[in-house]
This record gives C-alpha cells, sequence and structure tokens, in this order.
C-alpha cells in the first residue's frame, strides 16, 4: 500500500470511527433515559421524534445554545482545560480496538481498525489512566469545595480499582500470549467439547476474572454503584459541579465513550471479539455480520450498565476503598495465580 | 528522518518540561509539567523501539505515580511557593558550571566510549523479550528489587501507624 493511500485510509477509517463512537455515545444516554425510565414506570424521552429518537440532536443543541458560565474563582487554564482532557483521552482509545475482520474491495484489503498496534492492549490502559487527569483537575481549578471532594474522590477511586483491573486482564494475557487486541481476538477461534466457544470466559477460571474486570470497569467509569466522585445527594454533582454548558457536555460524552471502550474490551478480551456465525449469504454479509456481532455485544454491555444503575444503590465511601482493596484485589492475585498454575502445568 | 525530527521534538518538549517543573511556583503546575516529562519521556521509548516500556511509562508514571502527586497536592490544599531571586553566586558560577559540566561529561561519553549509533528499532523491545531478561538472566536482582519494595511499603505502613499511636498515647497519658 503507498503512502497516500494508507493516508487517505486512515483518515477515512479515523472519521468513520469517531463518528460511529460519538453517534453510539449520543444514543447511549437516550436509551439510559428510556430504559431506566422503563424500570421506574416511567416512559422516558417521548416527545422529539418517535419514541425520543431525536432527543439526542435536541440535547445537542441545547448544549450548543447555552450560556458558557465561568465561575469567577477558578484557575482558568486548567479549568478549561479539564473537560477537554477528558474527553480527549476518552476518545482516543477506540483508536486500536479491533471491530472485525478484514474489509476486502477487489484487491483492497484493510482491518476493521484504526490502527493494529502489537501492544494493544497496553494503549487502551495507559490512555484510559490518563482520563482521570481530566477530572482530578476539574474537581480542583472549580475552587469548590464540592468540586474538590468530588475530584479526590475520583482519583482515589481510579488508582484503588486501576490495579485490580490490570490485574484481572493478566490471566487473559498468559492465555492468549499477546498484547494484540486482535491477537487476543484470534486466539478465542474455535470451540472445545465440540460446541462450546473458545471465548476466555470459558477457559482456565477467567469466568472470575470477568467479573473482577467488569467491577472495576465501573468504578473506573464512574458509575453507579461507584459514582461517588459526583454523588449528588451529598456533592451537588461532584467533579462538574461548577461546569456548565459544552464543558459540561465534554464530562458527559467522556464518561459514555468511556462505557464504550470498556464494553469494547470486555468483548474482545473475555467473550471473543466478533465470533459468530458469519459463513453464509453473498460476500458482503460474511465481512460486515462479525461488526454485527460485535455490536450487539456492546449493545449488551451497555444495557447491563444501565440496569446496574436503575438496580443497585451507591456504595458507601469506605465500603468502596475496603471492597476494591481488601476483596477485588487479593481475589485478582489469587486468579492470576490460579490461570498461571493452570497453564504451566497443562 | 521523520523518527529523527520526531525524537529530537519530543526531547526538547521534555527538556522543556523539566525547565518548566523548576520555574512554575504552583505545586499543581510542577506536578502537570513532569506530566509531560513523563509522557514525552514514553515517546522517546517508542522512538526507540521500546514500545513496551513506552506504554509501561505510561502506564506506571504518568498514570499512576504522577496522579498520586496531583492527589496529594490537591489533599494538602497546597499554595503557591514563595520564592527568593537565588543568591548570585548561583546565577554566575552555578548554572555556568552545570552547562560546562554537563556538555563535558556528554562528550567524553559520546567520543570515549564505544556505545557507538544504533539504528531505530534494531533493538528489541518486544514483551517477550524484556520478560526473557527479567525472569532468566535477573531473576534474582528482579525479586530483591520486589522485597526491597514490600520493605519499603511496610516501612510507611509502620511511619504511619506509629505517629497515630503516639497521638493516643498523648491524649490518654
Amino acid at each position: 500500500m503507498s503512502i497516500l493511500t494508507f493516508i487517505i485510509v486512515s483518515v477515512i477509517k479515523t472519521a468513520l470511527v469517531l463518528f460511529v463512537l460519538l453517534t453510539a455515545v449520543a444514543y447511549t444516554v437516550w436509551l439510559e433515559r428510556k430504559v431506566v425510565g422503563h424500570m421506574q414506570n416511567r416512559w422516558g424521552p417521548t416527545r422529539v421524534g418517535p419514541f425520543g429518537l431525536l432527543q439526542p440532536a435536541a440535547d445537542g443543541i441545547k448544549f450548543l445554545f447555552k450560556e458558557d458560565l465561568t465561575p469567577p474563582h477558578v484557575f482558568k487554564p486548567l479549568y478549561i482545560a479539564a473537560p477537554m482532557i477528558a474527553v480527549i483521552f476518552a476518545v482516543t482509545s477506540i483508536a486500536v480496538i479491533p471491530f472485525g475482520n478484514w474489509f476486502r474491495v477487489g484487491n483492497f484489503a484493510t482491518p476493521f481498525q484504526i490502527t493494529d498496534v502489537n501492544i494493544g492492549l497496553l494503549v487502551v490502559l495507559g490512555i484510559t489512566s490518563l482520563g482521570v487527569y481530566g477530572v482530578a483537575l476539574s474537581g480542583w481549578s472549580s475552587n469548590s469545595k464540592y468540586s474538590l471532594l468530588g475530584g479526590l474522590r475520583a482519583s482515589a477511586q481510579m488508582i484503588s480499582y486501576e490495579i485490580a483491573l490490570g490485574l484481572s486482564l493478566v490471566g487473559v494475557l498468559i492465555l492468549a500470549g499477546t498484547f494484540s487486541l486482535r491477537g487476543i481476538v484470534e486466539a478465542q477461534s474455535g470451540h472445545f467439547w465440540g460446541f462450546i466457544p473458545n471465548w476466555f470466559i470459558f477457559r482456565g477460571g477467567q469466568f472470575v476474572a470477568f467479573f473482577i474486570y467488569l467491577t472495576a470497569a465501573y468504578a473506573e467509569t464512574n458509575r453507579i454503584p461507584f459514582d461517588l466522585p459526583e454523588a449528588e445527594t451529598e456533592l451537588v454533582a461532584g467533579y462538574h459541579t461548577e461546569y456548565s454548558a459544552m464543558k459540561f457536555a465534554m464530562f458527559f460524552m467522556a464518561e459514555y465513550a468511556n462505557m464504550v471502550t470498556v464494553a469494547c474490551l470486555a468483548s474482545l478480551l473475555f467473550l471473543g471479539g466478533w465470533s459468530g456465525p458469519h459463513n453464509f449469504g453473498p460476500e458482503w454479509l460474511r465481512e460486515l455480520l462479525p461488526l454485527f456481532w460485535f455490536a450487539l455485544r456492546i449493545f449488551g454491555f451497555l444495557f447491563v450498565y444501565i440496569w446496574v444503575r436503575g438496580t443497585l444503590p451507591r456504595f458507601r465511601y469506605d465500603q468502596l476503598m475496603a471492597f476494591g482493596w481488601k476483596f477485588l484485589l487479593p481475589l485478582a492475585i489469587a486468579n492470576l495465580v490460579v490461570t498461571a498454575v493452570v497453564v504451566v502445568l497443562r | 528522518m521523520l523518527h529523527l525530527i520526531l525524537f529530537s521534538v519530543f526531547g526538547l518538549v521534555c527538556v522543556a518540561g523539566a525547565v518548566n517543573l523548576l520555574l512554575q511556583r504552583h505545586p499543581i503546575n510542577s506536578a502537570l509539567s513532569l506530566v509531560v516529562v513523563m509522557g514525552s519521556l514514553a515517546v522517546e521509548f517508542l522512538l526507540l523501539g521500546a514500545e513496551f516500556v513506552a506504554a509501561i511509562q505510561v502506564i506506571v508514571y504518568a498514570g499512576a505515580v504522577m496522579v498520586l502527586f496531583v492527589f496529594v497536592i490537591m489533599l494538602l490544599n497546597a499554595g503557591e511557593e514563595e520564592q527568593t531571586r537565588g543568591s548570585r553566586v548561583a546565577w554566575l558560577l552555578g548554572i555556568p558550571a552545570v552547562l560546562a559540566s554537563m556538555i563535558i561529561v556528554c562528550w567524553a561519553l559520546i567520543t570515549h566510549s564505544n556505545v557507538g549509533s544504533v539504528a531505530i528499532g534494531a533493538l528489541p523491545g518486544h514483551p517477550a523479550d524484556i520478560a526473557q531478561l527479567l525472569f532468566h538472566q535477573f531473576l534474582l536482582p528482579f525479586e530483591v528489587t520486589s522485597i526491597l519494595v514490600l520493605i519499603a511499603i511496610m516501612g510507611a505502613v509502620v511511619l504511619a501507624a506509629r505517629s497515630e499511636t503516639v497521638e493516643r498515647s498523648k491524649r490518654e497519658g
């Protein structure tokens, strides 16, 4: 592939992925309002468009035209930079995530992925670990007690749960033997005992790792039951109390983009990525079906996120810390040891 | 060529971040400059072909250690640092002396050692190679380091716990 085609293809892919990601973010908000509404015996958004489907667009326009207030006592450079940091790191991590096999037209072939790097998983972890600066700095620079407490909680919580999250993934890495996300998905192809898919969630005790990952990831994305940084009953709105209009929307987008990333990683690492029946129908269908199976898994994870939100109450802060350090972390280490022993003995 | 340009640019960013770290008067700004230093160091590692080290640099230093720094600064609500203008001797002798000795050391290292230059990406930086080094060739130092870290953590816990018990005994006694 010549350098010019490479650049053109990369730009097109990036634009496409960004468009899909941001649309997914907007419609996850819609889905959340709708599903939580029905869980609480309400309708959720119904007025704008059929089933309230145009609600995200209306929200976007509202955010754009709202007055952008800057409170007088904030530390301005960081106050303005913080939401950008949050949203940039949340969106960037999608760059290494593969969505499907290969896209082929004639002689031209390109993977359904912006770029495949051999340390893909580490790239995602690194970028998302930088996202905490957005939250922490917004809390500090707002110069407000609620924001500061929210920012402090967020950084403590993210540091604590990041360890359990990272350790829960090591088991998968031992089984797959590669950091490349595409490689990890390929290591899960096929079936064992004839019918059970070869997904890591079914192998070598990774079932435990899957739940450690999901729990820690909920804490990392500040979602209920771990949404202490923005606990509205105690902290008004936590770290984004002093933000309005588009700056507030950026935090919102970052949170939902992070949820999508978590869902992508969970499907890639534990549920076989885009595997599913795709060997039927015409050629174009065979290429696009993996995308559908992958999107289906992501939808499932996002639904569970919302389901948990509609079901569970919030943790108390000491419970949150005790759960992370005294239960989740030892469990993750035990899981790692067991997986390593299983792999060595095999 | 592009590698060389990027390498120089990020080297400059790294040094600029380090200088800014010293010049800034607010601890948060200093900490953020250090984040920039860590980030650009990671890019340098990446350009040298050590992608695993680069990723670990970002995850551990920029993503965890520096977040703790920022956390502590936020928690203590540290204010702006008061600076004196420094002694005249330091300006007249200290800084030129540091620059001169740095240049001499660099010159000596470049000319009088047989390090030579290497093409970018020529040396192994793959995770498997690093694992091979850590868990075969340098297994003993690696394990000893882990015990050292453990001792350091226990020391921190003991120190933190002792001040509390001392306070309690003061209150009671």
